[in-house]
């Protein structure tokens, strides 16, 4: 089976690259809220590191889900529900969305992983399916209306989150962090067995690894990171709605990903931010989003498989 | 003398140019212009926030008014993300019409905490004037409570006592079954049996064939949209109003009627406050708006959308500032409402606008005459009796 | 006189009214999951804007109903033609460029086309729904004692069990559906016997899209025909698929009919859970037979 992934091979002369990258983004995210409106940017910062955590698992393991809304939406609804309801400090009201995620991922990975290709991903997308249906029903997540009025509060008791300047620092902290994490997942051992499972489970198998559990592994992992992303953005936008747990996220993260550029490292990151920007621009246009939509999907797998940064790093030479 | 009388001229000039400095309006509407709702809102209301502009005649009051649109695609993160930007950046001082409940009660809280003003037309929640009631929202055209009263006790007292609900699995259907339900009792009906339908079921035939045996006289449709049209339509098929029973919409608009067509969807019983058709001053508006929508029909929606920028822009003018968003609200209040399609009325303590509701019936194909004449006025519910009475709201602002 | 008796507190005569109905709906996911199965059986290839084609096929009856002035019957034989076309346009501009590639690619593809169908439908026809009425000479029904059978459903479900058959046994009885089968297994020595599989490819692609298309002019009488009626059904159907087994023509003819029936029960025991009723058992039966019920395993 050809691999998703067009990866650009692993050559430690060329680091370089990716720490100047770093560099940049770190520039970047520090002048971001003086000259872009500050929201848009943490919108697209939690979409950056929901892209990450998707490119973890389809770009690094080879396994594409179609359901990763549902660790996304759950998570902003649990931690949407403990800092409104249960009147939770931020960092906890975080920390219990992530752990939703992460128990989340490792129900369906239980599930799913057992099964390759199609399959795993149409399990994915039923499960998720299953979960917006008993989402619209709860009384918990508020239905259609979904959890509104969700307060920031005052993080460790001390920073006033509701400063959108002390909110947007603390999410570019958070985001950047997680990147970071994934980047040193990524090149660990354990990032390797991962690289030759994607290459190829069969030798991976015979060398003995036991592949299901490392699957199973990188699966809770990129849903916890996808439950963090999830909780951010309910603190950000003060609201967990219906619309992060339908089908048509799990779609959208992995447009973000082809835009950006499977297993790069920063291509979810500029995917992300490209994405966000565009819908914001569409949104003054209204009718014609679901179209452009869909010509970027069918451009991008058509011609632009790599995407920006794979476009980018292949042109280069440099592994982004 | 005379250099006195000039030099007074001089100064009255002054002055007089400093008190005429110009106003400026930024209005914001933001609806479904792409998926469900977009022909009951859409452009249609952008159009008829243009057309308030123009009756308004701003020069004439040393204001310029600009109008930018959005749409929200039912999404509340998306609508909320685009009223932050607009308050905050773009310089929108009202946003006008949003359907969808959910991104209408987060937009009324971020008005209220960026102090400026939102008016709601297509958004049916009675919440917004009772527990989520704001001194910056003001909701004009319906609301859940007056759909189901207009409907539920309307039909009870014609003869429509006994009821089976099919409702939408959902907040907003259960919502709509239970205000329903509540008013059909205590106007003396019985409620015979109900059935939850998933959201966005293609095939009713089985729940049809339940409210069909269940014998009620009348079935209502604790639905909206997509559910509502397929749920009639099938209901035409197998014989329900050839049987003697009679659907109550209990959330239809004029455009799901045009897409059922007069042949499926008479006899229908609905709730409006609006018809394009009632009198001539709503024909004559219908056919200035019909001239960018031609072969539409503009909606109750659209009508609430002009009539409610009307009245926002007269309070601008007596005020000569958009700044305040409380002052502005409570100015719209202050003076009583009077245009060309709702007529006189008056916006309440609790934001609630009220005028008054119209019981209205599908007509039999053979009756209409021309395209657009679907509705026979069966009944006329004053103001004060459409609309809950402001007591019963738990509205935080008129109980304290 | 029929039968009386009581299933858990709900009468016979409901229970096979219900059944009755349930075989309809399911009439429409075996027309559905057969056009997929056939696709994806014989190409590979995951179409996800099957659910767009079925709408493509309600609107085309719609607009020559509208503007044309042709009817339900001429329509039933057109659309699934011109849809079919359709189909035959986009295997030869896109999906022939993807077939070397994970078909995981194809997917995305199509989900971006339907993505595109839909937002264009719905720019012109905003998305309220179109009237389409019961053609003449299938209006009315019958009463059956324990229901009222509209003709109109009866003939769905038998025109569907008729295509449904015939597509089987064209592809499992006849020496064309041979060629095709064997023109999956192994392309290069069918095509070194001098068979242009290229050519069926796309022609079998044709006939999976227009078995979408024929599905949606059957619905139009009977659903909403709007823009989104594709993607409301989309994703059921692809569950059908799943659990019937991929690839298997049979398999996705049998659970089609099988849900829609087990659905239809749902609807009288559980309403509220009709619509994850289908999910649920897809789950079960993947970890328990992960080919699916029919299906051959990869």
């Amino acid at each position: 089976m050809a691999t998703l992934a067009a990866a650009a091979p692993v050559r430690r002369e060329t680091e370089w690259s990716v720490a100047v990258a770093g560099a940049a983004l770190v520039v970047f995210l520090s002048a971001a809220p003086f000259v872009l409106y500050p929201v848009f940017v943490m919108k697209a910062l939690c979409f950056a590191l929901f892209a990450c955590a998707f490119n973890l698992l389809i770009g690094y393991v080879g396994l594409v889900s179609f359901g990763h809304a549902l660790y996304f939406g759950w998570a902003s609804y649990l931690a949407a529900y403990s800092a409104k309801v249960w009147g939770l400090p931020p960092e906890l009201a975080i920390l219990c969305g992530t752990a939703t995620g992460a128990v989340l991922g490792l129900i369906a990975g239980v599930v799913a992983i057992r099964r390759q290709g199609i399959y795993f991903a149409m399990i994915t997308l039923a499960l998720a399916q299953m979960m917006y249906l008993v989402a619209l029903r709860a009384p918990m997540t508020g239905g259609e209306d979904g959890i509104q009025g969700v307060p920031r509060g005052r993080l460790l008791g001390v920073f006033d989150l509701n400063n959108e300047m002390t909110m947007y620092a603390f999410v570019a902290v958070v985001v950047l962090a997680a990147f970071f994490l994934i980047y040193r997942i990524i090149n660990s051992p354990f990032g390797e067995v991962l690289k030759a499972i994607r290459e190829n489970e069969q030798r991976a198998i015979s060398l003995g690894y036991k592949t299901d559990d490392y699957k199973l592994v990188a699966f809770v992992l990129s849903a916890t990171l996808a439950g963090l992303a999830g909780s951010l953005k309910a603190l950000v936008f003060q609201l967990a709605s219906l619309t992060d747990a339908h089908w048509t996220m799990s779609g959208e993260v992995v447009l973000m990903t082809l835009v950006g550029g499977l297993g790069t490292i920063f291509g979810p990151i500029v995917g992300a931010f490209f994405i966000v920007a565009m819908e914001n621009y569409l949104a003054q246009v209204g009718q014609w989003v679901l179209v452009i939509q869909g010509a970027v999907f069918v451009i991008c797998v058509l011609s632009f498989r790599r995407g920006i940064v794979g476009e980018l790093a292949a042109r280069l030479r440099v592994r982004l | 003398m005379r250099l006195a009388a000039s030099l007074a001229f001089a100064a009255a000039a002054l002055f007089g140019t400093a008190a005429q400095a110009q106003v400026n309006v930024k209005i914001g509407v933001m609806n479904d212009m792409s998926s469900l709702y977009a022909d009951i809102t859409g452009r249609g209301s952008v159009t008829a926030a243009k057309m308030a502009v123009e009756d308004f005649n701003p020069a004439a009051h040393g204001m310029k008014v600009e109008i930018i649109s959005a749409d929200h695609q039912n999404k509340p993160d998306i609508g909320a993300n685009i009223a932050r930007q607009w308050y905050d950046v773009d310089g929108v001082d009202v946003i006008v019409d949003v359907p969808t409940s959910s991104v209408a009660l987060a937009i009324t809280d971020i008005a209220r905490e960026k102090n400026k003003v939102f008016l709601v037309s297509g958004a049916a929640s009675s919440d917004l004037t009772g527990p989520k009631c704001s001194p910056n929202t003001v909701h004009w055209t319906y609301d859940t409570w007056m759909l189901a009263h207009g409907t539920g006790a309307s039909l009870v007292k014609t003869g429509g006592d006994t009821w089976f609900f099919l409702t939408a699995d959902y907040a907003f259907g259960h919502a709509l079954e239970r205000d329903t339900a509540a008013v059909v009792t205590a106007a003396g009906g019985k409620v015979l049996g109900t059935v939850k339908h998933p959201l966005n079921t293609q095939d009713f035939s089985s729940f049809l064939l339940q409210a069909q045996s269940s014998k009620a006289k009348i079935i209502g449709l604790a639905n909206a949209g997509g559910d509502t049209i397929n749920a009639i339509k099938q209901g035409a098929e197998f014989g329900i109003t050839a049987g003697g029973q009679q659907f109550a919409g209990l959330l239809v608009f004029v455009t799901d009627v045009n897409a059922l067509g007069l042949k499926t969807s008479q006899g229908l019983v609905l709730t409006e406050t609006w018809y394009w058709d009632m009198n001539d001053a709503n024909r004559v508006w219908t056919k200035r708006w019909q001239a960018e929508h031609a072969g539409k029909l503009p909606s109750m929606v659209h009508a609430g959308a002009y009539a409610e920028t009307l009245h926002y822009l007269k309070a601008v003018a007596a005020l000569k500032s958009a700044a305040d968003g409380k002052a502005v609200v409570a100015q719209m209040k202050a003076l009583p409402t009077d245009d060309s399609l709702f007529g006189k009325g008056y916006i309440r303590a609790d934001g609630r606008k009220v005028h008054p509701a119209y019981l209205l019936q599908v007509k039999k194909p053979e009756e209409s005459k021309y395209p657009g004449d679907v509705y026979t006025v069966r009944a006329t519910i004053p103001a004060e009796e459409a609309f809950r009475p402001i007591k019963d709201g738990n509205c935080p602002m008129v109980t304290n | 006189m029929l039968l009386m008796f009581e299933i858990f507190g709900v009468p016979s005569q409901a229970l096979f009214g219900q059944l009755l109905l349930g075989l309809i709906n399911g009439s429409f996911y075996a027309l559905l999951s057969l056009g997929l199965a056939v696709i994806f059986g014989m190409l590979n290839i995951i179409n996800f804007s099957h659910g767009a084609q079925y709408m493509m096929g309600a609107f085309a009856a719609f607009i020559l109903l509208r503007n044309v002035g042709i009817g339900y019957w001429p329509a039933l034989i057109i659309v699934p033609i011109v849809v079919g076309a359709t189909g035959v346009v986009i295997e030869r501009l896109f999906l022939r460029r993807l077939q070397k590639l994970d078909h995981l690619y194809g997917l995305i593809l199509t989900f971006g086309l339907a993505l595109i169908i839909e937002g264009l439908f719905r720019n012109y026809y905003g998305s309220s729904g179109q009237p389409y009425g019961v053609p003449e000479s299938l209006q009315g029904g019958r009463n059956l004692g324990f229901m009222f059978l509209p003709n109109y459903r009866a003939w769905v479900i038998a025109f569907s069990l008729f295509v449904c058959i015939g597509t089987w046994y064209g592809i499992e009885r006849t020496r064309l559906g041979s060629y095709l089968r064997a023109a999956t297994e192994n392309p290069a020595l069918v095509r070194a016997f001098g068979i242009n599989v290229p050519r069926m490819v796309t022609l079998t692609y044709g006939f999976g899209v227009g078995l979408a298309g024929l599905a949606g002019v059957m619905a139009a009488p009977i659903y909403n025909v709007s823009p989104q009626m594709g993607s409301d059904i989309i994703i059921v159907v692809f569950a059908v698929v799943v659990i019937g087994g991929m690839g298997s023509i049979m398999g996705a003819i049998i659970t089609g009919f099988a849900l829609g029936i087990v659905e239809g029960l749902t609807k009288v025991f559980f309403p509220e859970a009709s619509n994850t009723v289908i999910f649920m058992i897809m789950i079960i039966v993947l970890l328990i037979r992960p080919a699916g019920l029919f299906g051959r395993s990869a």
